[in-house]
């Protein structure tokens, strides 16, 4: 029995994992903007002089990086009501993103934060700029600049992981394939080509992020 | 009353006790060289005075008005008492003019406008005003360090401290720094340097004061000091340089 | 309402556990096995294994494991092989941390300078022997904690061969879910034993660091 594979089952339904590309990007920019945000907070915390706030986000991110994000998600999604904490599939999905990169993000950021050197943090302390100006206007973009591929790898990785969002039922790519494939009985053509678009996502993001990083860290002459 | 006082300093790191009882007054307008040996303590003397070292005994009067350790004194004891470092520490993501720029910008909330006037004329005044739009990897070290100057100068300080401002320079770009510390100290600017430029420091000086082992072994006039050292360490370590 | 007490819902899942565990040592020693001949090929090879190594690598770290793992569920019995979970889990988490497994390795091997090599082919070594005897001890100790690292993401990356009804404890969670309707203490538990599991690997990985980091200097 020789099997005959029929690519052509796919086009139909070609709106289906075109929405499913755009409820990922989606997923992913949102993901990515507040999960940096939320990891730049959480390194801010690690080096504050508060020793428990420090501990507290120190236990945050361990919990966050030695758990799948799968279980992240079904937590989020299926045992957060039970807090009175109802979220849409979108929601849920969007939340386990940013909860899980802000855990990644800390940490990363963090050792970029390490790598400043003391003689920087001293020289704008002799300018008599506090512990906020210092951190805002000296540390963190050269911190930043430092991580940014480690960081970019970390947000390419939270993307494809976002395909198991599909299991809440959450309309992103990995959904839309699974629906197709329902339909159309193609599983293995539909997963093929599914699995190309991600590449393609990946590949662009990496693109993406690199631009981005050349932007954000490129020399500008602001005066 | 002197511009800043300094009584009975004690700073130790760990076991070790670095300052041992120091007290110094620096009057307005006084020039002043910290010299020693490596490791005894003048380094550390010149970083507690604007806080960057906390001390653990002691009092720092400056303008009038204990500091304590408090972030706000600190805060305000930095806006009286400017730094120039060993390894320059200009920020490595700002222009030049950027650098000098930054703190009137956010520190003392000047305008942009404001801010720039300062700085290039602070620019101007170490000889720079054709590198303003430099980043510092694109200075020499000498330009590097000048621009780090000018940054101390823009908050107009009271008092500008010079942690062996040559030390990581080549040699042939001493002197352009040198000169720029000079122009300072003979414009009436209060200063305090550590320093292993003794023939710089017996010109420029009003008075030295020679450490040792954490405390302060001979002090006085730069001329007096180097050729009648009263003590046999400071006599050694003048008759080493030579 | 439920007959099921928290003990009754961690002794179930803990029996799943096994198979989390079972499922990552074998993934992580076949993938280890497959990763080091990819490792070996790449190194000696002319640059076209080069290219496709790296092809390879690109494939499995830039696609989603959820989909590398449909692909080998639902593509080999196209071929003929009828694949149980098990087999398409395995088979699946084993290329995936290959791919990784070796682009970590080639990050080792590489960094051992020219020098080694050039030295102890003047001794006359063919590769075989400058690998065995030279490149590998060292580069074996740089290598180990990012290894020991990378474990924790294959334990993790378990959890993904629940989406294709392979049993294991987040496959476990959702059925006890279903009977129990608690998903909080459920999942809560799901997830504190794969802390239990993942943690000390991490802490593990993280002291082989600071440790070969001191030898290093």
């Amino acid at each position: 029995m020789a099997y005959k594979f029929d690519f052509g089952a796919i086009v139909p339904h070609w709106q289906l994992l075109f929405d499913g590309v755009i409820l990922t990007t989606e997923l992913t920019v949102i993901g990515a903007v507040v999960g940096v945000g939320l990891g730049i907070m959480g390194a801010w915390a690690r080096a504050s002089r508060a020793p428990v706030i420090s501990q507290i986000v120190g236990v945050y991110v361990e919990l966050i990086r030695n758990t799948p994000f799968l279980v992240q998600l079904f937590f989020i999604f299926f045992g957060l009501p039970a807090l009175g904490v109802k979220l849409t599939e979108f929601q849920a999905a969007v939340l386990a993103m940013i909860v899980n990169l802000g855990a990644y993000s800390t940490e990363i950021i963090r050792a970029g934060i390490q790598a400043i050197p003391q003689g920087q943090i001293e020289a704008a302390q002799s300018l008599a700029m506090n512990r906020v100006q210092i951190f805002r206007y000296v540390v963190i973009l050269p911190a930043l600049k430092k991580i940014w591929p480690a960081l970019s790898s970390q947000i390419v990785i939270v993307m494809l992981g976002s395909s198991v969002c599909s299991q809440i039922a959450a309309e992103e790519l990995t959904f839309g394939a699974n629906y197709i494939q329902a339909l159309n009985f193609r599983a293995f053509e539909v997963y093929f080509v599914v699995t190309g678009l991600y590449l393609v996502m990946s590949i662009l993001l990496r693109m993406g992020l690199k631009v981005l990083g050349n932007f954000l860290f490129e020399r500008r002459r602001h005066v | 009353m002197s511009l800043v006082e300094l009584h009975a300093i004690h700073k130790s790191f760990g076991e070790l006790e670095v300052l041992k009882g120091i007290d110094l007054s620096i009057d307005e307008g006084q020039v002043i060289a910290l010299i020693g040996k490596s490791g005894s303590g003048k380094s550390t003397l010149l970083r507690t005075i604007n806080g960057l070292e906390v001390i653990d005994d002691g009092v720092i009067i400056v303008d009038g008005k204990k500091i304590s350790d408090r972030d706000a004194d600190l805060l305000g004891l930095r806006l009286q008492v400017g730094m120039v470092f060993q390894q320059f520490n200009l920020f490595p993501h700002y222009t030049a003019l950027e650098n000098v720029m930054l703190s009137p910008q956010v520190v003392k909330k000047q305008s942009k406008a404001e801010a720039k006037q300062i700085a290039e004329e602070m620019l101007a005044k170490v000889g720079l005003a054709d590198k303003m739009m430099h980043y510092p990897d694109q200075l020499s070290g000498g330009q590097q360090q000048r621009v780090a100057i000018a940054r101390a100068l823009a908050m107009k300080p009271k008092v500008l401290l010079c942690d062996e401002v040559t030390s990581a320079l080549d040699p042939e770009l001493v002197n352009e720094v040198l000169a720029v510390v000079r122009q300072l100290a003979e414009e009436g600017m209060t200063l305090v340097m550590v320093t292993h430029e003794m023939r710089f420091a017996r010109e420029v000086c009003d008075k030295l004061v020679f450490m040792h082992q954490g405390r302060i072994h001979e002090t006085g006039d730069p001329e007096e000091v180097f050729s009648n050292p009263k003590t046999p360490e400071l006599s050694s370590f003048v008759g080493g340089l030579a | 309402m439920s007959e099921f007490s928290l003990w009754d819902i961690v002794y179930n899942l803990l029996l799943a556990a096994r198979w989390t565990v079972l499922l990552s040592l074998t993934a992580f020693v076949l993938g280890g096995l497959v990763g080091l001949l990819l490792l070996m090929v790449r190194t000696a090879g002319n640059p076209w294994v080069i290219r496709l190594v790296r092809g390879y690598v690109e494939l499995f770290q830039g696609t989603p494991l959820l989909m590398q793992l449909f692909i080998v569920f639902f593509g080999l019995p196209l071929i003929g092989l009828d694949v149980s979970p098990w087999v398409a889990a395995t088979l699946g988490l084993t290329l995936f941390t290959s791919a990784f497994l070796t682009e970590i390795w080639r990050g080792c091997v590489e960094s051992i300078g020219k020098g080694q090599w050039e030295a102890s082919a003047s001794l006359g070594m063919n590769f075989t022997q400058q690998m065995r005897y030279i490149v590998l001890p060292q580069a074996l100790r740089i290598a180990i904690p990012p290894t020991v690292g990378f474990s924790v993401q294959v334990v993790k990356g378990t959890a993904v061969a629940s989406i294709i009804g392979f049993v294991e404890l987040t496959k476990a969670g959702t059925m006890i879910t279903n009977a129990t309707y608690e998903p909080f203490t459920v999942y809560g538990c799901v997830a504190v034993m794969y802390f239990l599991i993942c943690y000390p690997l991490s802490l593990f990985a993280r002291h082989l660091e600071g440790k070969f980091r001191h030898v290093a200097r």
